[in-house]
Order: structure tokens, then sequence, then C-alpha cells
């Protein structure tokens, strides 16, 4: 008697609470839609998603504080054809089945405008067919492995032609001719290696060693004695996350500094330059399209602005810098477009230039992409980049790379 | 020849990582039967305090005894993580004795709670701590260097085990936990109090945990989730080497060091991992309780 007692009383209060929950949620729902009405004249929401949460925190959690700061510039500047932009914030949580999910959200439920999200390409990939089927707009912040350009998202990063292969030729040209390819076991850097070691044989390069290393592996004993041996004269570094953090403090410990061989690292920014040291990385080098140290009065007011709302010590990186004008892209589109559907908004996007603190961008019509200067840094002690070289001229993104004769296969295989 | 000496080196030398981590767990598996999913986080606790005193000394202290921080980190890392595994034990695990699965849901959860404070006492980017000056460079010898971290990190896991040794079978209460880990019951009769046994095994367990944590800060990340990086290790290490005793852990431990660094030369990091999962598996079968057992490994 007394079992049959619990159960019901333990039922019939998950019962209770299941449909106050409900009701909780209908009052919500029906006070949104009011809302909604209400304001429909005077906001339009747009998306931010990013990991909040999980492993990729550390990196992206300054993409949405750079895409909020430049909203509330826009907002109070006069917002944008009349109405306030209203930021829907979703977390990605470090898992690309909730970046789909959360994407669907936000055009389905929401009904945003467009979605300023994503970091790693497996998150981008799983918001691609989401915001294909839905006619949504994506704007994607982080240097990536091209060889993709989907009608729905316009890509803000660099692409390959962007960033790796002008890097090698600056390499080859002034560094030597053997190279040392160390590696994350995972689509970027596999994929980054393929071109590299494509461009490396047409002009006249040598891999002596491809390595690769599962994500989050800390020991890199046996990696740095292979590098004695072979004796590079560069390291091509596509590490991510952590296990940067573990191969350069023990390359220093291994007595091999920047003058020995050149490390160069395509995902170490000042954020993550903060979490290893400066002093660690002193000397190595770094490509990307933007440094905090940056000459242009653009950069100045933005490092300046970044800084005062969040805090003296944080730092500003090239996706940072990439997520604040992913946002000031759209606001120019929509504004040349005079509407916020998204076709006419691409429309007008195509050829739009803008002063953007890593200098002047354009979007490219033909493929969604950004013309962007190349930039290689020094790391200094003090965790900023000194630059060594630009390419002068904004270069124009082909993400199939189609103008290197040597990437023909490559192009060919992922089409 | 000098490759393969700085092989065999590196294969040490992992070999005393694996075993820095991996003590704190075979006490408290041994001990009591606990699963802790959460000694990865006890690792993560040992590093922070790490990092703290690093903070501690650069702030308040002058420049001069900069250098000598790390040799207070190490004693303060292991009373930290040891007093946050006491509380750990006499809060929750305590309850859990008898029920084996139950202590192994619960302690992970309770290293996602400690994920998540670290990270919102830290943030969760990740955190230099800069070793003092004195520890840069090698050992130059035979041709290759040998890096006076790894050297320090092998020479605290010797003391380490010396300690412990002597902590185990010379001291009285070294003698009641050893006789806890072979017969609770039988040492419960015989008048040993086996809860205050359980609280101080964990707590040293943890402590030991810390210190693992605090030599890793030497050569790896600091951050929020670098206990799941080890925890896999330490747990292989512990079957591998059977439970009960430090020899097995020992003998695991450098073992599967060793075995890393060789497969790791010619096929690789990730192969190296997979090679070193198989035989392991593989030795299993063979003798199923590890290489040396004093008790099985089933939760009864």
């Amino acid at each position: 008697m007394k079992k049959i007692f619990l159960f019901l009383t333990i039922f019939s209060v998950i019962f209770a609470s299941g449909c106050a929950m409900s009701s909780a949620l209908e009052e919500k729902e029906s006070s949104d839609g009011q809302n909604s009405e209400q304001n429909e004249t005077d906001v339009v929401k747009v998306g931010i998603l990013h990991s909040l949460s999980g492993t990729m925190a550390i990196s992206e959690v300054s993409l949405k504080d750079a895409e909020l700061m430049a909203i509330e510039e826009i907002n109070n500047s006069g917002g944008l054809l009349g109405k306030k932009i209203e930021p829907v914030i979703e977390d990605g949580a470090s898992d690309w089945p909730t970046f789909a999910e959360k994407a669907k959200k936000l055009l389905q439920q929401d009904k945003v405008a467009t979605i300023f999200g994503g970091w790693t390409s497996a998150s981008r990939k799983a918001m691609l067919p989401v915001v294909e089927q839905n006619k949504g707009l994506l704007w994607y912040p982080v240097q990536y492995e091209g060889m993709e350009s989907s009608p729905n998202i316009f890509y803000t990063g660099a692409t390959t032609n962007q960033q790796i292969v002008p890097a090698v030729s600056w390499l080859l040209n002034n560094k030597g001719k053997k190279f040392f390819l160390i590696g994350s076991d995972y689509v970027f850097p596999r994929t980054a290696n393929s071109i590299i070691k494509a461009q490396l044989k047409a002009e006249g390069g040598e891999v002596v060693v491809e390595e690769y290393t599962p994500l989050g592996h800390t020991d890199y004993s046996t990696v740095i004695n292979k590098m004695k041996k072979v004796k590079p004269d560069v390291v091509f570094n596509t590490l991510n996350g952590d296990s940067n953090v573990a191969f350069f403090k023990q390359l220093k410990d291994a007595g091999i500094t920047s003058k020995d061989v050149t490390v160069m690292s395509v995902s170490i920014a000042e954020e993550e330059i903060r979490g290893i040291g400066g002093e660690v990385l002193a000397g190595h080098l770094a490509v990307w399209n933007y440094f905090q140290t940056t000459d242009t009065p653009e950069n100045k007011a933005f490092v300046e602005k970044y800084k005062e709302a969040y805090g003296e010590e944080r730092v500003t990186d090239d996706p940072i810098e990439a997520a604040y004008i992913a946002v000031h892209l759209w606001a120019e589109a929509v504004k040349k477009a005079g509407s916020f559907e998204v076709e006419k908004v691409k429309e007008a996007a195509k050829g739009i230039e803008y002063k953007a603190p890593g200098g002047t961008v354009k979007i490219e019509g033909e493929n969604q992409h950004l013309w962007k200067t190349v930039r290689i840094g020094e790391i200094q002690p003090d965790g900023q980049f000194k630059e060594i070289w630009n390419s002068g001229e904004p270069v124009k993104p082909d993400p199939y790379l189609k103008s290197y004769s040597w990437a023909e296969k490559l192009s060919k295989n992922n089409e | 020849m000098s490759i393969f000496i700085s092989q065999l080196f590196n294969g040490l030398s992992l070999g005393s990582i694996m075993l820095l981590i991996a003590l704190g767990l075979a006490i408290t598996f041994g001990l009591m039967n606990v699963i802790n999913m959460a000694h990865g986080e006890l690792i993560m606790v040992g590093a922070y305090a790490t990092y703290v005193m690093q903070l501690i000394f650069s702030k308040y202290l002058p420049e001069s005894l900069f250098n000598y921080y790390y040799f207070i980190a190490i004693p303060i890392s292991f009373l930290v993580a040891s007093f946050i595994g006491y509380l750990l034990e006499k809060g929750i695990i305590r309850f859990l004795y008898n029920r084996p699965t139950d202590s192994l849901l619960a302690t992970w959860g309770i290293s996602l709670i400690l994920q998540q404070i670290a990270r919102s006492i830290f943030g969760a980017p990740n955190v230099a701590v800069v070793a003092p000056a004195w520890m840069d460079g090698g050992w130059q010898i035979f041709g290759i260097t040998l890096p006076y971290k790894r050297l320090l990190i092998l020479s605290l896991s010797i003391v380490c085990i010396a300690l412990l040794y002597y902590y185990l079978n010379k001291t009285s209460t070294g003698l009641r936990i050893r006789a806890v880990t072979m017969n609770r019951n039988m040492a419960s009769c015989l008048g040993i109090f086996t809860r205050k046994i359980d609280s101080l095994g964990f707590a040293l367990g943890a402590g030991l945990a810390g210190i693992a944590g605090c030599s890793l800060t030497l050569l790896g990340p600091i951050g929020p989730t670098i206990g799941t990086y080890y925890i896999v290790d330490a747990f292989m290490v512990v079957i591998l080497g059977g439970i009960g005793g430090l020899k097995g852990t020992i003998i695991g431990a450098f073992g599967i060091g060793m075995l890393s660094t060789v497969v790791e030369y010619s096929f690789g990091a990730t192969m190296a991992k997979v090679i070193v999962f198989a035989v392991i598996i593989l030795f299993l079968q063979w003798k199923p309780l590890g290489i040396f057992s004093y008790r099985t490994r089933a939760l009864d």
C-alpha cells in the first residue's frame, strides 16, 4: 500500500511540474508573440551562434563579444533602416549537431535576418545545410581550409590563398626549402597539408616529415626528437588547441629557438599566446590578415573600444576582427539593398568595400569571400605581433585555388 | 645512436609522467574500490594551485624570490588537492562505498562541477605558468640535450615512489592502509577504523594527483579541461599494473611510456595510441588481473 502511495505521489509531482513548465512556456511564447507584434516595426533580430561552453569556448566567447560591440555601435548611430538590431544569442556548446539545431531554431522560430556564427569547420559544415534549406544567411568569421562557397554563407575569414599559400611562398623565398609539417589529426590540418605538399612540389620545396597528433595530445618529445634528426628549415604548424601550449613549451626546453628553425603557425593568435606565454613563443611566426598591432587608424579606435568594453587585459585578434567586420558588412549590404531580405542583401553585398581595422576589405560577389591583405608577423615577448611582411594590396579570394595550376587535382576532388 | 638515447630518455620521461598521474588513482582504486572519474580534475586543481602560487609570488614577493616559487608550489598543490579530495570523500563518496556504479556516476558529475568551478574562477582560456628561469635549458650529454624540466619530473616521481613506499611499509598508518586494501572486513574486525583510513587514503591519492598537476604545468597547457587529457592514461596504467600494490603501477607506467615513445617514432602519435591500447588489451587477455595483483578488480 505504501509503495503504491509513494509511486502515485512521485507521479503526480512530475505531472504537476510538467504542467507548470508547459504553461510557463506558453505564457512566454504568447508574451513574446505580443512583443514581436508590437515591436515588429522597430526591431530586427539577428542570431549570434557560438560555443559559449565546452572546449571551444576559449576561442569563441570573444567572437560573440566582438559582434555585440558592433551591433551596439550600429544601434547607437541610429540603427539599421530605422530599426534597432536585437541580438538573439545561442550556445553551440562545442557540439556540432547543436550548432545545426540552434541555427534551425534561429531561422525558423526567431526568424532572424541573419546569423553570425561558427568557428570550427565542423560547426560550419553542420550549419551549412540548415542555412541553405531555410534560405537563411550565415556570416562565418574564421580562417579555414577553403574548397567551399555556399550561396548562403559569407566568409569573412581568410581562405587558403590568403593565408597558407602566400606564407609558404614567402618561407621558400626567405627561410629555406626543407619543410616539417606538424598538425592535429582532423580535417583542417590534413586538407591544409595536402595543399602545402602540392604547392611545395610545384615551387621547389621538400616535405621531410609529415606528422599528425591527436587533438589534446600533450607529449611532443618524440616529434621534437625527429625534428632534431631531420634538421628542417621550416616547421609549418597546424596544431590546434591545447596541443600548441605543450608543443612550444617543450620545443623551448629542448633548446630549439627561432634561430635554429622557423616555426610558422596558422592557429596561434594573440588570444592563444596569452595561454602559452609570450617568452615561450618569442621569435616564432604566424600568418593572419590582422594583428592587434596593425597600424591603421580604424584599428587604434577598434582596440581602444574593445578594451574599454571588455577589460584592459583582453586582446583582439584576427577572428575577433573578422567577426566585428561581418556585422558591419551585413549592415552596409542591408543599407544598400534597402531591405533585410536575404536575396536582396546578397545581391547588394557584391563589391561592397569597407575600411576594416585590418585594412580595406571588399566582398567578392563570385564566392562571397573577402579581399584581404595577407600579413606575416613575428611574436614578441610581450605577446603581440610585429609585422614583418604584408601583401601590399588586398588579395582576391580563391577558395578552390583555381588560379594555381598545381592545385588542379585538389580542387577537382572537392568541387 | 644519439636518437636512440634521446628516445630512451623520452620513454622514461613519459613513463614518469604516467606514474605520477596514476599513483593517486592506484591508491584510491586499490584501497576503496572507488572508480574516481574526478581524478583528472584533481590533477587540474594541482596545476591551478601552482598558477596561484606563481601569481602570489610575482605580485607580493620580491623578484629575487620568484625562482623559488616552484619549491613551495609542490607541497601546496599536494595540500590543496588532498584537502579537496578529503572534502569530496567526506561529503559525497562516503555514502557510495557499496555502490560502485553510483560512485562512478557521482565522481563523473563531480568532475564536471570542478571543471566549471575552474572556468568560473580562472576563466575558460588557458592560463600561462612561467617556469623559474633556472629550469630552462637542458643537460648536454653524449651530444643530446636532456631538458631540466623532464629531469626534475623524473626525480620527482622517484622521490614520490620512495616516500610512498616508506609511508606504506614502515609506518603504522601505512600498515593499516595496506590491511584495509587487502581485506576490508578482516581489518575492521581487528579494530581498524576503516572510515578514517578511507578518508586518509582518498586524501593521499588526491594529493598525489595534485603533485602530478604541479609537474605537468612545466610541460603542457593549464586550463579547465586538462583533466580529460590524462584520465584515460591514468586508468590504463592502473588496470595494466594491477590493483593493490605499487610495483605493478610502476612497471605499468614505465612500460606504457617506453612502448608509446618507441612506436610513436616510427608510426606517429595517433597510431602509437592505437597500438599501445591494443597491446594492453592483448596483455589483459593473458593476465586479466594486470601485471602484479593482490586483488581482483571485481566491484564486490
